[in-house]
């Protein structure tokens, strides 16, 4: 269990914090003086969730480290709206380089550190998903595979937001972006196409993979937290919905990642040197097209009659991630279809 | 200034970026009502009371209770719930058991001996009240705390009215009636019992009273004509809990026929239970559906072993029978005779047909209207005549303790307003008291909660004595909660509209743009930084956040 269940406190585990829970039972985003890693001024577009995603995980660190860390940035939103020369929204040492290198950049960190003898500095590396996926990918395997002493951390956002919404690796099926638009007879981001980079850390059989979205804080802040016990090369893999490229309404982004785990078509789990120990339970499953219906960048798939086959294989993908990560408490019955990958 | 290499520029910070100028929308933090308080009829503010007791402050959750309903425990046992119909939680597994945290809290004011201090100054004011049932009770106990001089007269030798003398043991043991009666009169009401209150006008000229609040409640049973012979047993269901109150109870004989289906018609064919019956039924003209009695009274009395018969009217009462004549509903769900007949054997029958207000006190009382055999007040309580108020089952309204003491403490602020001075009528006062007393408040429905923070926590069933041994005892058949599950129960309260400080706000902001204040001081939104996206309204789990255009 990555979570451990709080002793029944009105709203159990699932608030950011509570009155009635002791001091050490409460997350760190609930503390009076956390980090605030991230600070205010920043240019991030309004409810912007890879803003609120770097936060909660980087003040996670923050204590888990005893707030003495470094953190790695490529190119990308959250680089560009928090440091617009020569301010910064950074309370924390802070370095960025380029769009395709911060897992390099934190490896040479990493060696720096080992070389002037400061084991008690830990090393975070982030991106967006176009800087993991899509051009850090061989800096991340090689980090991976050398088993370097960094934590990564990818905020996907399932496209290049930054430039304008292009379709990167992770940019889910029929998603509409900037260059997968919704037309033709396949609208959207094409089946059977980009990769899943959780799995693939898992293949480098790293000490530690995990997954998390901004729905869930305190599984959030438990896989940092779990992160840093470790040495050597770990990954993280964020949900972080992106207001503008999704198309979503105001204040809906927290319950759009909540529904992207709720119907399955985010698994989030945990794996150790390439096992998966764990999967966080659906608690209120619910169909794909509650969370599809809440973006534009699917609204073709309601307006025409194709959409509900789309809609349909979108499900199955949606099903066979909860038969193949145990996603329900009754996972006896596996998916109708196991054809479809993500 | 001296820099490192290649740097030419101060680093700064982007705290100089108000971001709050982007912003067309604010967050506001509100407090709804929450549907709960919105149902009662005592017009408690149970939320907040059950968020006292959420961290285990008993004591002071119990004076939130006392700010509107002096009998806690009292009311933790016979109330009839509106609040739980109402409450949201109902809508996610069950609602929250909020009267058994209030029996609870009444309890634990009664084993520590908690008491309320009179603070206000004399006013100098006399008020008499007369009727010492939970109206009159709950009128002098808030007179008492505006300064009053109370002087409350009852027919009967001792105060309680219909708690002691209409329900029974079995749902009221009586040291709990006696405790917190016994608290109310220890503020200094002096009690004049025995002494029915006849020339109501006279007596307030005598005894010097300023103002006077009638509760005399409704305590004659209506009759009806039963074509009878001679030996045919009939009584009257007020009499016979009456007197099982005073422990004269009388001989009803092995099988017993209850006429009427409310309430007292349950309360009665239960005592009859206890009292030895072996056959108790209920004869009802209509069907259960449209049964004035609630449901759980049903439930118990059925679990009893009390029989129901729909459709029935007693035609003739003999001597070990009745004549029952079988009845249907027409168009407009009246009852109508069918003409077919069948045999009851019963040992005599008790007519629980409701109960009507004896109000000859009033007679020579200019300026007073009686309709429907109840007396007609304004919104603050005042009868036609200036200076006498009435409440309780006297006056139109449901006829449950809960509502009574709604009208004593509504009552109460009118005749404090009125001895003041403030003879205007209508500021809004009449909201006070019963449902409204937070009137302006938008409630607080289950749309605006989002209930995914709520995790699942079924309701706490409170111990029942069991069936078999309840008929062949008084003693109360259900039991309180322990500690640590009216603990449970109150911290099941979902907080509806009303911030109960669960961080989500704090931590949900893209921005930091919320500043939180510390323990018990809530949030305050940083309108320099608060772009006005609206996560922390979508995410506050009971709805205490509006999102208000920014007028610019
Ligand atoms: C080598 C290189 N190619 C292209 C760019 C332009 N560029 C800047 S940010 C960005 C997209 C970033 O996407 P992602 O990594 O997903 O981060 P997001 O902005 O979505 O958070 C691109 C293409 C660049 N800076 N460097
Ligand atoms: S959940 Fe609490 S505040 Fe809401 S209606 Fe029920 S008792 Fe009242
Ligand atoms: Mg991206």
């Amino acid at each position: 269990m990555p979570v451990q269940p709080v002793k029944f406190y009105q709203v159990g585990s699932f608030a950011v914090g509570n009155r009635l829970l002791a001091d050490d039972d409460r997350s760190v985003q609930s503390e009076p003086g956390r980090a605030n890693s991230l600070t205010c001024g920043h240019r991030a577009c309004q409810r912007c969730g890879e803003a609120l995603g770097a936060r909660y995980a980087l003040d996670a660190a923050m204590r888990a480290t005893s707030r003495q860390m470094v953190a790695v940035n490529a190119t990308g939103c959250l680089e560009v709206f928090s440091t617009p020369y020569p301010e910064t929204s950074w309370q924390i040492p802070w370095i960025h380089s380029l769009f395709g290198n911060a897992p390099a950049v934190a490896t040479g960190v990493a060696a720096a550190l080992r070389a002037k003898g400061r084991s008690d500095v830990r090393v975070v590396g982030q991106a967006g998903d176009g800087g993991t996926v899509d051009i850090g990918m061989a800096c991340l395997s090689g980090m991976f595979e050398r088993n370097d002493d960094v934590l990564f951390i990818c905020y996907d956002n399932e496209a290049y937001m930054n430039t304008g919404v292009q379709r990167s690796g992770a940019t889910p099926p029929a998603a509409r972006t900037a260059t997968t638009p919704a037309v033709g007879p396949e609208p959207g981001n094409r089946f059977g196409q980009g990769k899943n980079v959780p799995l693939i850390a898992m293949a480098h059989e790293i000490p530690y993979v995990a997954t998390a979205t901004v729905a869930g804080l305190r599984d959030l802040e438990y896989k940092v937290r779990r992160a840093m016990e470790f040495r050597g090369a770990r990954y993280l893999h964020v949900l972080v919905p992106c207001p503008l490229g999704w198309g979503s309404a105001a204040g809906d982004t927290i319950k759009i990642a909540r529904l992207a785990e709720q119907t399955g078509l985010f698994p989030v789990f945990e794996a150790e040197a390439g096992e998966l120990v764990s999967a966080t339970k659906i608690r209120k499953k619910a169909p794909v097209e509650d969370y599809l219906r809440l973006q534009t960048r699917y609204a073709h798939l309601f307006k025409s009659p194709e959409g509900a086959a789309t809609i349909a294989r979108l499900q199955r993908i949606a099903d066979r991630n909860i038969a193949r990560f145990g996603l329900l408490d009754t996972d006896a019955a596996p998916g109708p279809a196991a054809e479809e990958t993500p | 200034m001296d820099k490192p290499f290649a740097i030419t520029l101060d680093v700064g910070s982007s705290l100089a970026n108000k971001t709050g100028a982007w912003r067309t929308e604010r967050p506001v933090y509100v407090d709804l009502m929450p549907p709960c308080n919105h149902a009662c009829p005592a017009g408690e503010n149970i939320q907040q009371w059950l968020y006292r007791a959420e961290d285990g402050s008993y004591e002071p959750a119990w004076r939130q209770i006392m700010q509107d309903n002096p009998l806690p425990a009292t009311m933790g046992r016979v109330c009839y719930r509106p609040c739980e119909t109402a409450c949201n939680r109902a809508q996610l597994d069950a609602a929250v058991g909020i009267n058994s945290v209030e029996r609870f809290l009444g309890d634990e004011a009664i084993r520590h001996g908690w008491t309320v201090p009179v603070t206000a100054a004399a006013s100098g004011k006399r008020v008499l009240v007369v009727g010492a049932g939970p109206s009159g009770l709950s009128a002098a106990y808030h007179l008492r705390l505006l300064g009053h001089e109370v002087t409350l007269r009852d027919s009967a030798p001792v105060a309680g009215g219909m708690m002691r003398f209409g329900i029974p043991a079995y749902r009221l043991p009586r040291q709990t009636l006696d405790a917190e009666v016994d608290r109310i009169l220890a503020m200094g009401v002096t009690l004049d019992a025995g002494r029915p209150v006849t020339d109501l006008l006279g007596e307030m000229r005598d005894g010097g009273f300023d103002a006077a609040f009638l509760a005399v409640g409704a305590q004659r049973g209506k009759r009806a004509y039963i074509p009878a012979g001679d030996s045919a047993k009939i009584l009257d269901a007020v009499a016979l809990l009456h007197a099982t109150a005073d422990a004269e109870p009388p001989q009803l004989g092995r099988r017993v026929a209850v006429y009427g289906g409310g309430d007292t018609a349950m309360d009665a064919a239960r005592t009859a239970r206890r009292l030895g019956a072996t056959d108790a039924v209920i004869v009802y003209r209509r069907t259960r559906e449209r049964m004035p009695a609630h449901d759980v009274e049903v439930e118990e009395a059925t679990e009893e072993g009390v029989r129901m018969m729909w459709l029935s009217t007693i035609a003739r009462a003999d001597e070990g029978k009745l004549t029952i004549e079988r009845m249907m509903l027409d168009e407009s769900g009246f009852p109508q005779p069918t003409g077919e007949f069948e045999e009851l054997e019963a040992d005599s029958v008790v007519l629980a047909l409701g109960q009507e207000a004896e109000l000859s006190l009033l007679d020579g009382v200019d300026g007073i209207t009686v309709a429907d055999g109840v007396v007609q007040v304004g919104p603050d309580l005042m009868t036609g005549h200036p200076g006498i108020f009435a409440g309780g089952d006297m006056i139109p309204a449901d006829r449950t303790v809960t509502v009574a003491i709604g009208h004593g403490k509504k009552a109460a602020r009118g005749i404090d307003a009125w001895l003041r001075g403030d003879r205007g009528g209508g500021t809004g006062r009449a909201a006070d008291g019963g449902a409204a007393s937070h009137a302006p408040q938008r409630l607080a429905d289950f749309d605006r909660l989002n209930s995914w923070y709520y995790s699942d926590a079924p309701a706490t069933v409170r111990p029942q004595l069991d069936a078999a041994r309840r008929i062949s005892t008084f003693d109360e058949i259900t039991g309180g909660l322990d500690e640590s599950t009216a603990l449970f129960e109150a911290r099941r309260c979902l907080s509806c509209g009303n911030c109960f400080e669960c961080d989500n706000c704090y931590g949900v902001c893209p921005d930091n743009a919320v500043i939180k204040l510390g323990a018990g001081q809530r949030y305050e939104i940083d309108l320099d930084y608060c772009k006005g996206c609206g996560i922390c309204a979508s995410e506050c789990p009971c709805g205490a956040i509006d999102m208000v255009t920014e007028r610019i």
